[in-house]
Parts: C-alpha cells; structure tokens; sequence
C-alpha cells in the first residue's frame, strides 16, 4: 500500500449519466480551445442550447460539464453543439484501445523488419561460417581472394542488418547512455573493422614478419587471421534472438489483447418512434435504448428497462453461470446475452466502460513495477558501462599475457566475446515480464491485482482478515428457512407474505419477494396495506388479512403462535431473525431470515487456511450472530462488535502482532481498512472496477477470488526468483567465462559466435519463462 | 613488457577512465518545462536511444505534462519509468505520449527506460 501521493492523475475521460433522475449531466472532453476566451464562448453556447439547465467549462482540464433534462435533449445534440461553436468533442470512445492497436502495428512492422534483416544475415553468413570453421584445412577456400570473399558477404551484413544496433547505439552514445545496442555494435564492429584492415592492409595488423602462427597458411603467402564470421554470425544469431523475444514479448499482452477483442462492434438503438436501427458502437451515446436479442453481445453498460434474460458474464468476472436480469439490473458490456431479449439504458459508453476500466487497469498494473526488481534496476544502470570496461582490462590483459604472435587476435576475441555475452536484456525483462502475464492471467479470471508491489505483497501474507457482511456472506437478508403450520403448504404461506412485503420496501420484504420469485410464484393483488415501523406489515390478498411481522405484532393483534415458538427460539439462537406469518389470524407459518453466506465461502476459507493462512473474521455485529456465521464456514478467530471506524484499528492491531496482513471487503466502507493493511482486497459490485483503496480488486465479488490472488502472487514470484537468479548467473558466470578468466586452470574459452548463440537464448529464456505464467490454473474469480 | 605492450596498457587505463567519465559525469542536456495559460507546465522530450533533453527542470507543485515522441522502435526505449513516483508508461513508436504527474517535492528524480539502461532526470525545483 505505498500510495504515491506525488503523483495526479487526471479523471477518465468520458461521460456519466445519472439514470435514475430527469436531470442528467454529461462531462464533455472539449479540444480545440485555445484560451480561457474559448471556454467561455462554449460555456455561452452550450448553456443556451435547448434543454441545458446549467454548463461549466474549465479551460485547464478542457472539459465541459453540463446539466441537461432527458427528455429535452441528450449528449449526441450537446456535442453537435460544441461542433456548431467551431470546436470537438474527443470521442470517448477511442481510448486505450485506440493506442494499443498503433502500437501493435508498430510492433508488427518492427518484427517484419528484424525478419528481413535475419533473412539477409542468415543467408550471407552461413558461407562465411563455413569458411572460418575449415581452418585452411578445405583446399577450396585456400586462395589469395578469401578474406576479400568474406568481406564482401560480410559487408552486407554488418552494414544492412546490423543497421539498427550501430543506429542504436550511436543514439544513445549522444546521450552518454549505453544499451544492448551498444554492447553488440562494439562488439561486432570492432570484429569487423579489425578483419577489414586485415584484409586489406595486412602488413598494419601482422604482429610478427611471420606472424603465421594462427593465420591461415595460403598458398599466396602468410595472412593474418580474419573473424568476418564474428561480425555476421554474431548480428544473425542475435537478429534471431530479438526476433524470438519479439515473439514472446507479445505474446505477453495476450491478456489485453483477449479483453479487448471482447468489445462490441454495433449496438441496436431503439429510436423514440419504436423503430431499430444498427449503428456502430462509438456512436452510441449515454441515455440512448438498445435492444438485446439472444446470443448477441450486450453493446454497453447500462440499465435493463425493459424485459428479462439471462447473460453470461464469465468474460469479465469468470462466473461461470449465466444471471439473471430483470429490469432495473445493471448489464455490462461485452457480456453475452443468452435467453431472452431485453432493453437497456446506456447509462457509460466507451472509455468508462466496465471493459475499459478493466483494460486501463491491467495496462496500467502491468507498468507497474515490483520492489523486487529494484536490484536488477541498480545493476542494469550500470551494467553496459561496466561491461565495456571488462572488455578493455579484458584486451589488455590477453595482449600483454598472451604470446607476442597471437597477442592482438587473442586479445581481440576476448574482448569481443565478453561484448557479446553480456546480456543485460534477461536482467531488465526478468520482473516486468512476469508482472505482465501474471496480472494479465488474473485479469482473465475476475482477480485484477494492481501492478508488481501489490504481486509481491500478495505473496507474503500470513493472515487474511475477512469483512463478515458483503465478503463471506451476500450482504443482504435472504430467507434461510420456511416452516409451516398445519394445514398450510410453503407456497401459499409465502406467496401471500411476500405479496404483501412487495408492498413495503424494508430489506426484509425483499428477501421474501426474491424467493416467491426463485421459486416461481405469482405474487397477488394486495389492498387496505399498511406497516408497522420495526414490527411488521398487514395487507388483504386473495380475499383473506395477512399479516406478517414479530412475534410482538402477532401477540398485539392476538394470534397464537403455538408449536411455532419453539422452532423460532432456534432458529434466533443461530443468529437468524423469525418472521411469523398469519391470515385472518391464524398462525400460518414462521420463517427464518438471515444473511446468508455465500455458497462457495465454506470451501474457499477452507483453501486458504490449507495454504498456511490464518483466516479471522471482522464484523460489527454482535458476538453471537458473528460466531454463528464464523463456525458455519471454518473460522475461528473472530473479532466481532468492530465499529466501522474501528475496523482500520484491528487490522492495526494484528499487524501489531508481527503479521503481513490482508484485509478483503467492500471498496467503501471499509476503505480505511483496506488501506491500512499491507494487502487491500475489495470485493467488487460488478460495476466499479477502479477502486482506489484496493490492490486487488474482485471483479465478482466471491471469496475465491482472494484464492486465486495469493495462488497466482506466489507463482508470478517463483518465476520472477526463477528469471533474476537466472539472469544473475547467466551474466556472472558467462562474462567470466568470455573473457577467458577459466582459461590458465581449465584451458576454457569461449568463441565470439558461440558467446552471441548464449545471448540471444538468454533472454528468450526468461520471457519464455513468464509465459508459463499464463497457464497457470486458478479457481474463477 | 615491449612498448607496445606499454601502449596498449597506458591506451586501456585511459579509456577505462574516459568510459567512465563519459557515462557517469559528463555534462547533460537540460531544459525548462514551460507553463501555459492553463496554468500546465509543459516539454516535449524525444526518445531516441535517451530523451532529449535528458534533464527536465520542473516547477514544485504544479501539474505537468510530459509529451514523450519516440523516435525509434528499438524495444529498449518501449517503456518510461518514474520509479520515484511509481509511474510507467508504454511508448508506442513514432507517437507521443503524454505523462502527466504533479511534482510535490523537490529534488532530483531518475526517468529510466523499462530496462534501466537510459537515463534521464526530473529536477524539481520550488
């Protein structure tokens, strides 16, 4: 949890759509303005427009914020407006999206691009290698003309496909800044330009008259020795590197790619005449009706208005089963309209999408970097320069120990190969790699973890603290158990209570309303209602006076509640609270409601304490009920009776006691909580993804998701430990190794081309590493 | 040890040095942000192999818009690192990008590429 406070980031752009009153307000993001004369001008201009009650433009942020009627005008005509007044309305519809697709073209180009220069270099520098490894001994090769052969299938090579390392490392020569490139345009150059001169002026490299001790013997006479193949080779085999890692790399962002393709491309728009018409997705805007038909693509968020189905929510949640909407439901983008058709409101359109926050997130994770790559940062600000001066002591070293007629190759090809091992890449891509595919995989089950610190965060927590209400149980009343008097059946009993309940609008009535609906009964007609704040309501349905409420009510108006309160003295000591139900006062029936725990919390609490996890339970209700709840699902540390406030407290006081602690709840009240604790985990609503206080949001709010968190934290750190210890001792021994530092005890060393054929899978490895990442099985979110 | 030996020492010491005079305390480009009407300090800084200008002065407190164009596809300039204000952005090639961030502290802060190879420096001052 280290906010960083230095940093603002602006609101998303977009619009937000007030659904339920007359008034609704839009924030358009204006371009074009030019000074605070601008915004007045479209202020002006907009506040006049049909329909507009009030409209505020502030120049610094260039966003118009405007208050309109709904049934006068809507966001499509205030934008038209603003087009009129001479400026533009940024399509809030382009967003992430837009860039992500720029940059994957760039990409795509960019690999073309290294695919061809490898082609080139492949083909060119197979010969030479040839050449080279024939060591004179092939009678072929032995003319006056063979360095001038190799020079000329070199030239190209060096000159066409190593074109960008030499570009690249130039750059960043002119800001005092070494990279990869660097490293491999000295390291082949320096090979390339020594077997020039050789080729050319032989007489300025020989080091002896003779100096035929490891050139090749020609016919033509002594030559000195020419490494052409560690100038092609090297730029071939490491162009195929880049290439593989190119590969690898984005397969990376598979994750966003996946989401992305999730988006709808048209939307169905029900016209004020009752009439459809098709339009193409950005053009939708908030307020407007779209109609849904089975099997198709719920366009955008919104509110259902009118018809019921059931959609499919797996994409964005990784709830496998298909829920029900009804009207006044949320319905969120990109899901998958199964049964029936039905008609919603837009109430957010492009950029604030549900699909697009969780986009934004999942970028924005991924860039995310974890502490434990702060090391590997440190080294790799360092390392190229470093390297370069190991290669000089390297040369020196070799010229000065070697014998005088090898002394200048010997040196050369030390030096070159220790260029060329080194491999800063795997040490940078080590971390950022596997925070990339591991958030991305938790992405796709409904499990969004807020970038490498809070992955690494995850990874070491010992207790998990759960909020009782909202997190292990629904976080609304449900009917728990119906129990009838003689003479009367379950579904008379309830279908009359909740007829009458549907009537009030306490919480306690809906939980009765929604079971009548789960189990398909059709509620009646109800006069003459009225209710009892705190005890109870009364109504006439189907000809007879119900009346349901406490036992206290019952009492008042006479009813005997005999052989019923018994069972509801039970049912009260499990924490749950008796609602009797009567007609024409005769006790009819008792039933139980409580909050009922959510069906797979049982089994999720029971996974986590099977990983080594202390579970506890926070609630602010009583003692009795909490440990009511707390036993029926396996906990047993509970800290009951926590007033709100005091919740941020007792996560301080567990903390206290030595343990990294994480606090799983609901993204508003228990905000300070969640910060407090070093892992803040908010059970999300389905609709707002973003939620500050939270390292981990659940896109579905099921405790398997906090599961899934840890299980994927401890993996994306196993191979995070996997690629840095790799990348280390790949560097540590092979820079050792290339500069022949093994050779006066084992006789070891190490070739220029082989040195490049480490590099390059090197720092495949390490991606490829990640990659397994993305298998990785985890429970749904 | 021959003189050419002693050439080739007294050359390596001498570029050892250079190496590490020129990577770690050779002179920097630097620049100022300019504000706007809007009360917005702003720089363009081209990424290409480093950012020109590698050194950005900025104004405490005062929100600030940083246009990076990159210049390249070379992957080792993909990703702009604030690690002191645990910012990053992607850089797509031959686009700009804008980094917001408000500088609530003064001071000295590294602007790195994804792999720590490139450097660049915030300076904050009041």
């Amino acid at each position: 949890m280290n906010a960083t406070e230095t940093v603002t980031k602006p609101a998303a752009a977009g619009e937000t759509f007030d659904a339920d009153g007359e008034v609704c307000r839009v924030d358009l993001p204006i371009t074009g303005m030019t000074c605070a004369a601008c915004a007045r001008r479209i202020e002006r201009g907009l506040s006049k427009a049909e329909g507009v009650k009030s409209a505020s433009v502030n120049f610094a942020t260039g966003r118009a914020s405007v208050e309109f009627l709904e049934e006068a005008t809507d966001a499509r005509a205030l934008r038209k407006r603003v087009e009129e007044l001479g400026y533009g309305v940024l399509d809030v519809n382009e967003g992430a999206a837009g860039v992500e697709d720029v940059e994957e073209q760039a990409r795509q180009e960019e690999r073309r691009d290294i695919a061809r220069r490898f082609t080139v270099a492949a083909v060119l520098s197979l010969p030479v290698l040839v050449i080279a490894m024939s060591h004179g001994a092939v009678a072929l090769f032995d003319v006056p003309w063979i360095n001038w052969l190799q020079l000329a299938l070199t030239a190209p090579v060096v000159i066409y496909s190593g074109a960008p390392f030499y570009r690249g490392a130039w750059a960043a020569l002119r800001h005092r800044a070494a990279d990869m490139n660097t490293l491999i345009a000295t390291g082949t150059g320096a090979a390339f330009i020594y077997s020039l001169v050789a080729t050319v002026a032989p007489q300025l490299v020989m080091t002896t008259p003779t100096g035929h001790a490891e050139g090749m013997q020609m016919s033509g006479g002594a030559m000195p020795p020419v490494y052409f193949e560690a100038a092609s080779v090297i730029i071939a085999l490491i162009l195929l590197g880049r290439l593989l890692e190119a590969r690898a790399k984005g397969r990376t962002t598979d994750a966003i790619k996946k989401l992305l393709g999730l988006r709808a491309r048209t939307a169905r728009l029900v016209r004020a005449d009752g009439t459809h018409e098709d339009v193409a997705i950005k053009d939708v805007v908030p307020g407007d009706l779209i109609l849904v038909r089975p099997g198709e693509k719920v366009p955008t968020d919104g509110v259902v208005t009118e018809g019921r189905s059931s959609v499919d929510e797996s994409m964005l949640t990784g709830e496998s089963l298909p829920v029900e909407k009804a009207p006044g439901d949320e319905v969120v983008g990109a899901t998958v309209n199964r049964t029936g058709s039905f008609t919603f409101r837009a109430t957010r359109v492009g950029r604030d999408t549900v699909l697009q926050q969780i986009v934004r997130m999942v970028e924005e994770a991924q860039g995310r970097r974890a502490p434990i790559a702060r090391l590997a940062d440190v080294i790799s600000g360092y390392f190229t320069p470093v390297v370069i001066i190991v290669a000089v002591v390297t040369f020196v070293v070799w010229f000065i120990a070697a014998p005088v007629d090898v002394r200048l190759t010997s040196a050369l090809v030390h030096a070159v190969a220790v260029l060329i091992i080194a491999c800063p890449c795997a040490l940078g891509l080590a971390t950022p790699t596997a925070v990339m595919v591991g958030t991305g995989r938790g992405a796709e089950v409904g499990v969004l973890i807020r970038g490498g610190e809070a992955l690494e965060t995850a990874h070491k927590i010992q207790t998990v603290v759960l909020d009782k209400t909202g997190t292990i149980t629904e976080g609304r009343p449900g009917v728990t158990d119906v129990v009838v008097a003689d003479g009367f059946t379950e579904d008379e009993a309830l279908r009359l209570a909740a007829s009458v309940e549907r009537a009030s609008e306490h919480p306690l009535g809906e939980a009765f309303v929604r079971l009548a609906s789960e189990r398909g009964l059709r509620l009646s007609k109800v006069e003459s209602f009225d209710a009892f704040a705190g005890h109870g309501v009364e109504g006439s349905a189907e000809g007879r006076r119900v009346l349901v409420g406490s036992r206290r009510l019952m009492e008042e108006r006479g009813v005997s509640l005999d052989g019923l309160e018994w069972r509801a003295a039970e049912l009260a000591a499990e924490a749950k609270t008796p609602v009797y139900v009567a007609f024409d006062r005769r006790a009819a029936g008792l039933f139980a409601v409580a909050d009922t725990v959510k069906p797979e919390s049982s089994e999720a609490i029971k996974a986590l304490r099977t990983l080594g996890l202390e579970v506890v339970m926070l609630t602010g209700d009583n003692r009795r009920t909490a440990e009511a709840v707390a036993r029926s699902v396996g906990i047993e540390r509970v800290l009951a009776e926590v007033l709100p406030e005091g919740k941020a407290d007792a996560v301080k006081a567990l903390q206290a006691e030595g343990k990294r602690v994480a606090m799983v709840g609901d993204g508003i009240n228990d905000a300070p909580a969640l910060a407090q604790a070093d892992l803040g985990i908010a059970m999300g609503t389905g609709t707002d993804v973003a939620i500050e206080a939270a390292d981990v949001t659940l896109v579905r709010g099921s405790l398997r998701g906090v599961l899934t968190a840890i299980k994927l934290s401890r993996r994306t750190m196993r191979v995070i430990r996997q690629n840095l210890f790799w990348a280390f001792v790949y560097n540590v021994l092979g820079i050792p190794l290339a500069a022949g530092l093994f050779y006066p005890f084992t006789g070891w060393t190490l070739t220029p081309v082989f040195a490049s054929a480490a590099m390059a899978l090197s720092s495949v490895s390490v991606v490829t590493n990640s990659l397994r990442l993305r298998r990785v099985k985890v429970g749904k979110g | 040890m021959d003189t050419t030996e002693i050439i080739v020492l007294t050359g390596g010491v001498l570029l050892t040095g250079f190496v590490v005079w020129f990577f770690f305390f050779s002179e920097r480009e630097q620049a100022r942000a300019e504000s706007d009407a809007g009360g917005v300090q702003k720089i363009k800084v081209t990424v290409k192999g480093g950012y020109t200008p590698d050194v950005i002065v900025l104004k405490k407190g005062v929100p600030a818009e940083l246009d990076f164009y990159r210049d390249e596809v070379s992957s080792c300039s993909e990703e702009v690192v604030f690690p002191d204000f645990g910012l990053s952005r992607r850089l797509p090639a031959f686009k700009t990008t804008t980094v917001r961030l408000t500088p609530e502290r003064e001071g000295e802060f590294n602007i790195t590429c994804g792999m720590s190879m490139l450097h660049g420096k915030l300076v904050v001052e009041a």
